[in-house]
């Protein structure tokens, strides 16, 4: 069974989004901010994370791009969730190699569609 | 050979010389080949200064007082040193004015008024008669010595009748010569060529004449100066009143000598007439400025050896005559003749130029005033008024040499040659003040010059020319000794008690005193009318460039009318000269262009003087003749061009100093709107974080029907829960746009704080408990009133609980409040046992979403809610509108953050 990293600092969208991921037949880890998730990666790697951009200590961009710098993680898709609808973070998100980048609030089955087509791509 | 007839014959024959001289140059001047456009002619003509003063008193002066009569060429000498400053401006003034007479210099720069010219005219025509009398004494005196030698020259001139004195024929004989050479034909320059000519031509025989008899006293009658100085060495007491001690009046006497030449030199009629008036070329001061001292120098060389001689060889004879009787009583007869006839020339160059000189000013500034005012005469005179210009003038010279003669017959014989000479410099000096200041102060007024004029005119006539008639026995000699009705303050010769001076230089100091502190505290106090403002702003800027070629003429009239001005005034021949154009026959009724308007006044001001020349052609103009704009427009331009620079360095600075402002306001508003722009993003990022929230949970429920009852009452009470801080959130933008805009409404009461603060313990009491929060709560009074708007105030006192609750110690979190009587105030502080707050952050917690980080947190919820970053910026804004502060400092007692909060006490109920 996949397995889906939540990242997120607002405990509310990480509830919903792990029942979603629940729901879609995923695995869900979920960790509260950058430093976690990547320690998270590195222990059990997942095989999607939804990443979200502004989290406490290191940002989410900075999370993508370690993970994007490895070359083992280099092809693990990585959705960005943000609550800026500003076109050059999109931009910045995708130059820096994230696969999707979905704005807040968003639509829950536009996600997990995504999501699962994601991971049926990768496998 | 020394018999009358000779000397007549040799007299006679030396005029006659000079006539044909004069009338040469005339000729070659009408020629267009003048004779007189050479440097050294113009500086011959300036030595018209050595009269037969010169001539014959030097000596006599040398002989009294020492090298004193030195001083009377060293001003000069001073004066020509100063020539391109002083004199230049002088000359190019009166060329751009037509100047005709230190008269019409005085006039023309103080508005040409016609009173103050015909006032300078008037002084001068007194205070010159002195010095033409001394000419005409000297001729007399010459002519009586030369003839009757070696019986003595005295002779008394009251015992004889006015037709068998020598001094009467004379006057006469030159009033006819100079009426001769002098009003010929009167020119529009009012220059004489011929007369310079002459007036050079004598220049050279009066000092070849003295330096012969100077070489032959110093190498015939002694064997060189050696000789000579050695045998006054012997004589103590000749010794003695050669030297520098004999100057009458010490070191005064010396000062107010040399100052007296200077200016004398300068406002003497006859020194303005050759300086300024018949200067053609302002080059030709460049040579004389040096060639005349030096002529000085030649003419004054021996002066003092023939002094010497004169009281060694003829010790009781009049000093005034050495230069004659030390050839006669040599036994020589040609020197003798040669010396007269130089003494001759140098009282007639004198006599020549000043009545040519007095006669302009008589005519132009004191008769053509009243003849142009009566308008009988103006009207009905259509013929040439040029021929009755040249009667007056020819009556006017004969009038002049009268008076001369009646000065000499009337006192000439009590004052030596240099005496008189003194009184008359010190008559005309009273012309410098105005002149000179009016050159150079643009300040200067037409009342103030006319009272100083009068002023010291007046101290001159008390001081010099009344004792003068008192010492000659026509008034009682009383009035010098005891002053006037016995008052010993008012004597003449020491008014105010003023002792110890010369009489010329006591005469000087109070004289020149009056005139110039009239003419600088009157101008002070009185304004100049714009024809005044004009001709100052002319005369102090003539070396402005901006000045030439420029037309300043804005009036209207006819070809016509100017013609037939001119033809009345200067003749056709100089109207045709004046008018000539490169139009062809332009008809009479085509206007004048300004230009020519001009031409004309100039014309006229050179044959009339400026002020009558201005009211001729103020009949004839219409409109403001002169553009007074334009001219000081124009004198304007230079000190505008200085001010134009300094205002330009003004603005560019200024300019500097705006650009620096508005880049600075430019980054302002960047900052603003980057500030701005960022709030707008995170507004929207808060927004959204708890709406992501509310439309997941939505969308689940809506599409998930068979969720447990348990999961959908709390993904319904999440909704709720996020729906409630959304509401809260807008409600906190919206305040804090209130509160930044000044649009928050409070409702400022009087309050107990302490109870207030309670009610406010109380609300958070139960969630900090459910939170494991240790709340502390210090109150140690009863009461603190303050003003505040309840509702506003709780909602901050709640929010510091808040914080504090949050960033409290995870483990064992503890938060304490206190609240105190400070100052005039209260202070309520909340601190917690966190980790604090930096002390660069202590600044930073109150913009808005500033969120703090929590240092070491344990990466699980903690089950807090986070705060959305705008509690503190609002909090602070409400107590900043209460009147009070809020900001954060190191708690005293739990070691974490610590917000203080500080409001003023409410006012007394009374």
């Amino acid at each position: 069974m996949a397995k889906v990293l939540v990242v997120d600092d607002e405990p509310n969208i990480v509830l919903s989004l792990e029942f979603l991921m629940q729901q879609a037949g995923f695995d869900v880890e979920t960790a509260e901010d950058g430093e976690t998730a990547l320690a998270q990666v590195e222990a059990a790697p997942p095989d999607l994370i939804l990443l979200d951009i502004s989290l406490p200590g290191i940002s989410g961009f900075d999370v993508l791009e370690q993970l994007r710098q490895h070359p083992r993680y280099a092809r693990l898709p990585i959705v960005m969730l943000t609550a800026h609808g500003r076109e050059v973070e999109r931009e910045k998100g995708l130059a820096l190699g994230a696969d999707d980048y979905v704005t807040k609030p968003f639509s829950t089955q536009a996600l997990v569609e995504k999501v699962k087509s994601l991971l049926v791509e990768d496998a | 050979m020394r018999t009358d007839s000779v000397v007549l014959t040799a007299a006679f024959g030396y005029l006659a010389l000079l006539f044909v001289i004069a009338a040469w140059g005339d000729r070659r001047a009408e020629q267009g080949r003048s004779v007189i456009g050479s440097p050294t002619v113009y500086a011959l003509s300036i030595a018209v200064y050595c009269t037969a003063w010169t001539f014959y008193g030097s000596v006599g002066r040398a002989a009294e007082f020492g090298p004193s009569f030195l001083l009377i060429y060293l001003g000069p000498t001073l004066a020509m040193l100063l020539a391109p400053l002083l004199i230049r401006k002088m000359v190019r003034i009166a060329s751009t004015q037509r100047i005709t007479s230190i008269a019409d210099f005085i006039s023309a720069r103080y508005g040409k008024s016609s009173s103050l010219g015909a006032l300078v005219a008037l002084i001068a025509l007194i205070g010159v008669t002195p010095y033409i009398a001394l000419q005409l004494k000297a001729i007399t005196l010459s002519h009586a010595v030369l003839v009757n030698y070696p019986a003595t020259a005295e002779f008394r001139l009251a015992d004889e009748s006015f037709w068998s004195d020598k001094s009467f024929w004379v006057a006469l004989v030159l009033a006819v010569f100079i009426i001769l050479f002098g009003t010929r034909h009167l020119d529009a320059s009012e220059r004489h060529e011929g007369m310079v000519a002459a007036i050079a031509f004598e220049s050279l025989i009066k000092l070849v004449a003295f330096l012969t008899v100077g070489v032959f006293v110093v190498f015939v009658l002694f064997n060189g100066p050696a000789d000579l100085f050695r045998q006054v060495a012997e004589r103590p007491e000749l010794a003695g009143a050669l030297s520098l001690d004999a100057v009458p009046g010490g070191a005064v006497g010396w000062v107010g000598t040399l100052l007296l030449a200077f200016l004398a030199f300068l406002t003497l009629p006859r020194q303005f007439q050759v300086l300024v008036v018949e200067n053609v070329d302002e080059r030709h001061l460049k040579r004389a400025s040096w060639l005349f001292p030096l002529y000085l120098v030649a003419i004054n060389l021996f002066v003092i050896p023939i002094a010497m001689a004169g009281l060694l060889l003829a010790g009781d004879g009049d000093p005034d005559s050495f230069v004659l009787t030390l050839p006669l009583a040599a036994g020589l007869e040609g020197i003798p003749l040669l010396v007269f006839i130089g003494g001759l020339s140098a009282a007639t160059g004198m006599v020549i130029v000043e009545t040519i000189a007095l006669s302009t000013m008589v005519s132009n500034q004191l008769m053509m005033p009243l003849l142009l005012r009566s308008r009988r005469l103006h009207l009905s005179s259509q013929g040439e008024l040029a021929r009755w210009l040249l009667g007056i003038r020819r009556v006017a010279i004969v009038l002049i040499l009268l008076l001369g003669y009646l000065y000499h017959a009337l006192i000439g014989d009590s004052y030596s040659l240099v005496t008189i000479g003194l009184v008359s410099f010190v008559g005309v000096t009273q012309f410098a003040p105005a002149m000179l200041i009016g050159m150079y102060w643009r300040g200067a007024t037409r009342v103030a010059a006319t009272l100083g004029l009068l002023a010291g005119f007046a101290t001159w006539c008390y001081t010099l020319l009344v004792p003068g008639f008192a010492q000659s026995g026509w008034i009682d000699a009383s009035f010098l000794s005891e002053g006037p009705l016995g008052l010993g303050w008012l004597r003449p010769y020491a008014l105010f008690g003023l002792e110890g001076f010369d009489i010329y230089s006591h005469a000087l100091l109070w004289s020149l005193m009056a005139n110039l502190g009239l003419l600088v505290g009157v101008s002070l106090f009185t304004r100049q009318s714009p024809v005044e403002q004009t001709q100052a702003a002319l005369f102090t800027e003539a070396m402005n460039p901006g000045l030439q070629h420029t037309s300043l003429w804005r009036g209207q009239t006819t070809w016509g009318e100017l013609q037939s001005l001119l033809n009345r005034y200067l003749g056709t021949l100089t109207t045709s000269r004046i008018l000539a154009d490169r139009r062809d026959a332009p008809t009479d009724g085509d206007p004048a262009p300004p230009a020519l308007i001009a031409r004309a006044e100039q014309a006229l001001s050179g044959a009339l003087g400026s002020a009558s020349a201005r009211v001729l052609i103020n009949s004839v103009v219409r409109g403001e003749a002169l553009d007074r704009e334009a001219i000081l427009s124009i004198l304007d331009t230079t000190s505008q061009t200085l001010e134009y620079n300094r205002r330009l360095e003004q603005k560019s600075e200024e300019l500097a100093r705006i650009g620096e402002e508005l880049r600075a306001a430019n980054e302002r508003l960047r900052e603003l709107d980057r500030l701005k722009d960022e709030f707008v993003a995170m507004v929207s990022h808060e927004l959204r974080t708890p709406l992501t929230s509310i439309r997941a949970f939505a969308e689940i429920l809506r599409d998930s029907r068979d969720l447990p009852e348990e999961k959908r009452v709390h993904f319904l009470d999440v909704v709720v829960l996020e729906s409630q801080r959304l509401s809260r959130l807008i409600e906190e933008i919206l305040d804090l746009a209130r509160l930044e805009s000044g649009r928050l409404t409070l409702n400022p009461q009087r309050l107990d704080l302490v109870a207030l603060t309670r009610q406010s313990v109380d609300a958070v009491h139960r969630l900090q408990e459910d939170r494991g929060v240790a709340l502390e709560v210090d109150i140690p009074l009863d009461e603190a009133p303050v003003i505040g708007d309840p509702d506003r105030l709780e909602q901050v006192v709640i929010n510091l609980l808040d914080n504090a609750g949050k960033f409290a110690d995870d483990e064992a979190p503890c938060v304490r409040l206190h609240l105190a009587r400070h100052k005039e105030g209260y202070r309520l502080s909340v601190e917690d046992n966190g980790p604090g707050i930096a002390a660069d952050e202590r600044e930073r917690v109150f913009e808005k979403f500033h969120q703090i980080k929590r240092h070491g947190g344990s990466g699980k919820a903690t089950g807090r809610p986070r705060g959305s970053g705008l509690g503190l910026p609002i909090s602070r804004g409400i107590v900043a509108h209460l009147g009070g502060r809020l900001w954060v400092e190191e708690a005293p007692f739990l070691k974490g953050a610590c917000l203080v909060m500080e409001l003023p006490r409410a006012p007394d109920v009374v």
